[in-house]
This record gives structure tokens, C-alpha cells and sequence, in this order.
């Protein structure tokens, strides 16, 4: 039995325990693969912080407020913004290697009325991150990996701990705890290769909270980045544009705002390829001297995906799914509607992303509310008896097809292909009807899906059906969610209403029960 | 395009009909279309993550970063339990970050830091816990609680951090075990994906190990020796 028992290793899991640690508790930290691992390195831009001379937590709230299109709620970002100044004190104190000029460096983000993203060369995520993980090993965290979360251990809705795989061995194990922090990221891999993401963001967290009873909002919102390279959706970052890098159709032409908003850039460049067009970033004029030094990365990566040498050729790119604004329903202590459950980062909705998300305020959304979630749970843990009846055998495995007849693999594949078609950067009901449709199919035929290995050793087949499972739940919830909201507002764009209407100014918001997902 | 695994202590051959690819891509085809069992650690696919490192042909590679060719070796990494296949176990190795103390100890005030300072670590931190190094190690061999060329770059990084409170602990942390075992072979250079030289930082390290007042070991074993004639 721990007081509080944080799932997930990216940021935000790692400054929840490190935070309730420091408040007394008694901390663990399971995630399905090691922390240092997580989506959270992958995140290059950077953090935004209002720490410049002429910049102003008022200018940060009003900035996110804009992008967020009337969805986000104005004290959380408030929050938000307002505490952004003492996190990036936090992250300098504990040793986060910033780049430096006079100060801690910034750039200029989309979106952003002032150069406010705090960096780390590119590697922003990743080296936040890694201190963030050095810092649980000087607060001797428990961080135990190779857990995948199967369901939470919840009783007349109240949370006592989680049933989790060791995959290691294929042992379900109950780990008890007064409170549980979900830190589990987010859903774009339900877009599978047409994701920018990290293998990992499979709704885990959000479809096992779904399962829990808990309440989730705006599953619809999906940020998708502009330049992801076209075979293998791999980010090619912002900065890339941000630079003077062009965009252009197969005739060489330029067709839009080039540092427009991620939603408008995405929106424009599926335009172009519905007339049949192919969509290059050129990055040609720039200067090689300035490629070698800013821009390394994405030559790396540009060579290797694509076989293309971006100091002479164009580079073949698509939007792909990058950031899901949706999640798990939360208040501003990261509460959710389950006693002693809370979530964090992005498999939460903390309402301050809206229908648009700014760059450079994820970074800072896992460690403000990191900080805030694990005190919040160390605080109930405190005053929480222990108190528990669950049982201690679910006996989940036995439950798996181990001789399938449908190949989960393949529909895995089929249901990223059929998303990215119909519930992607455009969308319209007919598309959605039949996205839907295919879910529903999906899910009678689920009975039919498992796993051939059935060798307890490390069975990573076993993982990824389970994750499969947590996709369909999820991508279910999307689909639905889209369907209801009839209008077009930031990254929620319906062909067949393109404009915003003021009665969608509200969240939308389901739940499971009886294994339908519902409305209120 | 035909690879061989090496599963378990049988080598496996592959026929992957792709071609330019790289070897994560080619082990995903492998284990969506041939064979479901076959496991291995991946992330990113943007060398950041640091799951995918295994050896080609003896040597270190990350998997998304590495384009196979016709009769290349897969092998799984040296030096930790393999959990199955090309998938290691890094819990052990990943426990001597925390053996070498290498963390942040922060000073009450928070520090002006200028970009010289910022230059002092900053390659240091661009690790991405891949375990090539401790892969490549063969000190391993002969002394398995070795703290290793990862975490001792990771010393390092504070250690050479202007905002550091004390640097004691973490140098105190790796006499033992750690900067002395090292034979300076340099094998952990050249695999390093993100060009850093662990190596070259146990050297520094023992410089200022040195400076402040530690003694190497092997230099007094040494000088024992000689008046033992």
C-alpha cells in the first residue's frame, strides 16, 4: 500500500510523484516503459513562460485564450500562465540546461505575441525530462517499469489502487494506494502512422478511467502538425518555418501563411492536396552554414526518412496527429469525478488548451499541474483511510483469445487509415457516420482478436492488443464527440459547417456506462 | 532484403520485402507480418527516446537511425538480462544513475547562468539513456557493479553545473566502482549516437577527484606493490 500511486513516467507523472514525495507521501511510479522513454522527450520547442522584459502573464493568458477559440476555462489558464514563472525557476533550479543568452533563451512560437517558448536547443522535452528523472532518483522514488495499466481498482466510485501487467512476466499485479495519479498522455496514435507521436499514446489512462466511470471531454480536438514527413510521419519541427522555411504545391507555388496557427496551416496544405496536389516544405534558400546549425535534426531526419538532402531538394510532408486536447475531465486540483483519482498531463482535460493548443504550453501544463496534482493527492492521501476491498486475482489474461481469427494488426492499421481519412484535419457526417460504423464493426469483432504468442516471457503482442483494445474505446469517444459538435472551431474543422456557432460554446462531455458512451 | 535475429541462442533469417527502410521499420514489418513473438523496444522513431538500440554486426546502433543491409546480424545489447529477443532489461543499468548521485542539488538562490556556463554540460545532457555505451563496456565482464560510461557522463553533467550546491556527494559516489574501473579502452566513443565521449569524462572526472584530495586507487595498490618487493 503506497499513498499515492502515480501511472505514467513522462513529465507530468514525474513531477506529480516528485511533488507528492516532497509533501510526505509515499510515492510509486509505474510506467509501461522507462521514464526517460516517454512522449515527453520528444517535445522540441519548448516551454512557454511570460519571463521576458516586455512580455506579461497577462499577454501569455490572453495569447491561450485566443487559440483556445472560447473552450478554455480562463481561470485554469490563469493558473496556468501564472504559475508558468515559478516553474521555470523550479526547472533552472534543479538543473534543466537551458540554452542562454542574457538569460534563459526564448523563441517565438505560433500563436505567441512575444518571444516566450524557454528552450533547450531541440531537445527541450528530453532534457526536462531527464532532470526531472534524476530528481526522482535523489527523492528515491519507487519507479518500477514494464507496467501496463490494465483497469483501476475502483469501488462505489471511490479509487484504491490499479491492476497493472507486469510485462515482464505476464503477471497481473494490485498495487494498493490511498490515491492514484493517471499521467498516461495522450490518444493520437489512434491516427496510428498518420501520428507524430511516440508509440506509447494509446489512451491507456483515458480508456481505463473511461471503464472506471470517470468522465472524459472534447475527445474531438486533435492538434495536427503541418510538416510531418510524409512516409513515415515523423515531426519536422516548427522552427523550420519559423526560420523562412515556404511551403509549396507540386507547381513550386506558395499557398498559404506560412506561421499561421497549426490548425490554419493544416487546414490550408489539406486543401491543396484534395486538388490533387503534393506538398513540399522548402527549405532551400536558407543557408546551409544555417541549416548545419539550426536545423540539424530535421536534415537527419529528412535524409533519413525520405532520402531527400533538404539543402537541395524539397521535402515531402503531410499533417499528422500530434496532440490530443481531450482527456479525462478535471478540476483546477486535478481531481476527477472518482474519490482519490486524478490525472494529469495530456490524458487529462485541464481546460486550458480549448479547440487549439499553443505550442510550448504542454511543456508547461505537466509540470505546473504535475506540481499541482501531487500535492493534491498527497493532501487526500493524508486524511484517506485505507480502507479496501478489491479483489486481488482479476484474472484478466485468461480472457484473451489466444487462437484469433482476425489479425489485430491489420486493423489496427485499417482503423489509422479510416481516421486520418474521415476524422483528420477535415471532417463532414457522412465521413464520421462511416468512421463510426467501422468502430462498431470493430467492436463485435473484437471477440474474434488476441494474441498467438502465448509465452508469458516479455509477451509485447499481449501489450499492444491490450493497447489496441484502449484505441478502439477511445476512438469511439472521438468519432462520437465530433458527430455532436456541428459547427467548425480551431482544430475541429466540419466541411459541412465550416463556421463557428455560439451554441457550441460549451464542452463536450461522455461517459461509459452499461458499455455505451454517453452524454449528459 | 534478408536479416538474421539473433532469439535467444538461435540466429533467425528474415525475408523483409522493403527496401531503404530502417531497421525498426523492417522489425516492425517482421513482427506485424511474419512473426508476432518477436520482441524488441522502440519510441520516438527520432533517436530521442533511447528504446531502440541494439547491435549490428557487433556494433551499437540505434534501430531507428540505421538502415540494414542484406545478411546484416541483429543482436540484442551486451551486459543486461535479456528480457526476450532484441527487448533487454535496463532496470539494473538504469540503477547506477542513482548509485552515482547524479541528480541536481540545488543552492537555495536560484544563479545567474551565462551561455559559457550553459556550454560546460550541455553535451553531457544531450544523452538519451540508449545503453550503447553499456553495451560496448567490457569492463562489465570483469566487474559487474562498474557504474559505467552513462552514469558517470551523467556525474559529470552535475558535477561540472555551476548551480550546484555541492559536488561532494556525487564525486564521493563514483571512487568506488566507478572513474577508476575504467580501463580508458574507449569503446563506449564511437557507438555514443548523440557524439558524446563518456570516456573523455571519466578522465575529467578523475581529474577533479584528484584536486579534491581522492586518490586513485590503482596508483596506491600500485605503490604498495613496490615496497612490497
Amino acid at each position: 500500500m503506497v499513498d499515492v500511486l502515480v501511472i505514467g513516467g513522462g513529465g507530468a507523472g514525474l513531477t506529480a510523484a516528485i511533488h507528492a514525495k516532497k509533501d510526505g507521501a509515499n510515492v510509486a511510479l509505474v510506467s509501461k516503459t522507462y521514464p526517460t522513454r516517454s512522449q515527453t522527450c520528444m517535445a522540441q520547442g519548448g516551454i512557454n513562460a511570460a519571463i521576458g522584459a516586455d512580455d506579461s502573464i497577462q499577454s501569455h493568458i490572453s495569447d491561450t485564450l485566443k487559440s483556445a477559440q472560447g473552450l478554455a476555462d480562463e481561470e485554469l489558464v490563469g493558473i496556468l500562465c501564472e504559475h508558468g514563472v515559478d516553474a521555470i525557476k523550479w526547472l533552472d533550479k534543479i538543473g534543466v540546461p537551458f540554452s542562454r543568452n542574457k538569460g534563459i533563451a526564448q523563441r517565438k512560437m505560433g500563436g505567441a505575441s512575444f518571444v516566450r517558448a524557454c528552450y533547450a536547443k531541440d531537445y527541450t522535452g528530453l532534457k526536462i525530462l531527464h532532470t526531472l528523472y534524476d530528481q526522482c532518483n535523489a527523492y528515491d522514488i519507487n519507479m518500477l517499469s514494464e507496467r501496463f495499466l490494465i483497469d483501476l481498482a475502483v469501488i462505489d466510485g471511490k479509487v484504491y489502487g490499479a491492476y497493472l501487467l507486469n510485462i515482464k512476466t505476464s503477471t497481473v499485479e494490485l498495487f494498493h494506494a490511498k490515491s492514484v495519479i493517471l499521467a498516461t498522455g495522450g490518444y493520437a496514435k489512434v491516427y496510428g502512422k498518420h501520428s507524430t507521436n511516440h508509440v506509447g499514446s494509446t489512451a491507456d489512462g483515458i480508456a481505463a478511467a473511461l471503464r472506471a466511470g470517470a468522465k472524459i471531454s472534447n475527445m474531438e480536438f486533435i492538434q495536427f502538425h503541418p510538416t510531418a514527413l510524409k512516409k513515415s510521419s515523423i515531426l519536422i519541427s516548427e522552427s523550420a518555418r519559423g526560420a523562412g522555411g515556404y511551403l509549396v504545391n507540386s507547381k513550386a507555388e506558395r499557398f498559404t501563411d506560412e506561421l499561421a496557427s497549426r490548425d490554419k496551416v493544416s487546414l490550408a496544405i489539406t486543401n491543396e492536396m484534395q486538388k490533387g496536389e503534393e506538398i513540399y516544405l522548402d527549405v532551400r534558400h536558407l543557408s546551409a552554414k544555417f541549416i548545419d546549425e539550426h536545423l540539424p535534426q530535421e536534415k537527419k531526419l529528412a535524409d533519413l526518412y525520405e532520402n531527400v538532402d533538404l539543402t537541395k531538394q524539397l521535402i515531402p510532408i503531410l499533417p499528422a496527429a500530434h496532440y490530443t486536447m481531450g482527456g479525462i475531465c478535471v478540476d483546477k486540483n486535478c481531481t476527477t469525478n472518482i474519490q482519490g483519482l486524478y490525472a494529469v498531463g495530456e490524458c487529462a482535460n485541464h481546460m486550458v488548451h480549448g479547440a487549439n493548443r499553443l505550442g510550448g504550453n504542454s511543456l508547461l501544463e505537466i509540470v505546473v499541474f504535475g506540481k499541482i496534482a501531487g500535492e493534491a493527492a498527497c493532501a487526500y492521501a493524508k486524511k484517506e483511510m485505507p480502507a479496501c476491498k478489491v479483489d486481488k486475482h482479476k484474472d484478466i489474461l485468461s480472457q484473451i483469445n489466444t487462437n484469433p481469427t482476425v489479425d489485430f494488426y491489420k486493423r489496427r492499421a485499417e482503423l489509422a487509415e479510416i481516421f486520418y481519412t474521415h476524422v483528420g484535419v477535415k471532417r463532414n457526417e457522412q465521413g464520421l457516420l462511416e468512421a463510426l460504423e467501422y468502430i462498431q464493426a470493430l467492436q463485435n469483432e473484437l471477440k474474434n482478436m488476441g494474441v498467438k504468442n502465448i509465452k508469458l516471457a516479455y509477451n509485447t503482442e499481449l501489450a499492444e492488443f491490450l493497447e489496441f483494445k484502449n484505441l478502439v474505446l477511445t476512438a469511439k469517444t472521438v468519432v462520437l464527440s465530433a458527430l455532436r459538435r456541428k459547427e467548425s472551431r480551431g482544430a475541429h474543422y466540419r466541411e459541412d459547417m465550416p463556421n463557428k456557432d455560439d451554441n457550441f460554446s460549451t464542452d463536450t462531455i461522455c461517459y461509459q456506462e452499461n458499455d455505451e458512451i454517453k452524454f449528459p | 532484403m534478408k536479416i538474421k535475429l539473433q532469439r535467444s541462442d538461435k540466429i533467425f533469417e528474415y525475408e523483409v520485402p522493403l527496401n531503404g527502410v530502417t531497421l525498426l521499420e523492417a522489425l516492425g514489418y517482421i513482427k506485424e507480418n511474419i512473426d508476432s513473438t518477436l520482441a524488441f523496444s522502440s519510441g520516438c522513431r527520432s533517436s530521442v527516446c533511447g528504446s531502440c538500440a541494439v547491435r549490428v554486426n557487433d556494433k551499437e546502433v540505434l534501430a531507428c537511425a540505421y538502415k540494414p543491409k542484406d545478411d546484416d546480424l541483429i543482436q540484442p545489447l551486451r551486459n543486461m538480462p535479456i528480457l526476450r529477443d532484441l527487448a533487454v532489461d535496463m532496470d539494473r543499468a538504469l540503477a547506477f544513475n542513482k548509485i552515482a548521485k547524479a541528480w541536481g542539488l540545488p543552492k537555495e538562490e536560484a544563479l545567474h547562468v551565462s551561455g559559457e556556463d550553459a556550454k560546460r554540460n550541455e553535451l553531457q545532457s544531450d544523452c538519451i539513456l540508449c545503453s550503447a555505451c553499456f553495451s560496448a563496456c567490457p569492463v562489465y565482464s570483469v566487474n559487474e557493479d562498474f557504474i559505467g560510461p552513462f552514469a558517470l557522463t551523467r556525474s559529470l553533467r552535475y558535477v561540472n553545473d555551476i548551480r550546484q550546491k555541492d559536488i561532494k556527494p556525487t564525486i564521493e559516489a563514483i571512487q568506488t566502482n566507478g572513474i577508476y574501473d575504467c580501463t580508458l579502452c574507449n569503446e563506449c566513443v564511437p557507438v555514443c549516437p548523440q557524439g558524446i565521449a563518456p570516456k573523455q569524462d571519466i578522465e575529467i572526472l578523475r581529474n577533479k577527484s584528484g584536486i579534491m584530495g581522492y586518490l586513485n586507487p590503482n596508483i596506491l595498490a600500485g605503490f604498495d606493490d613496490g615496497l612490497n618487493f
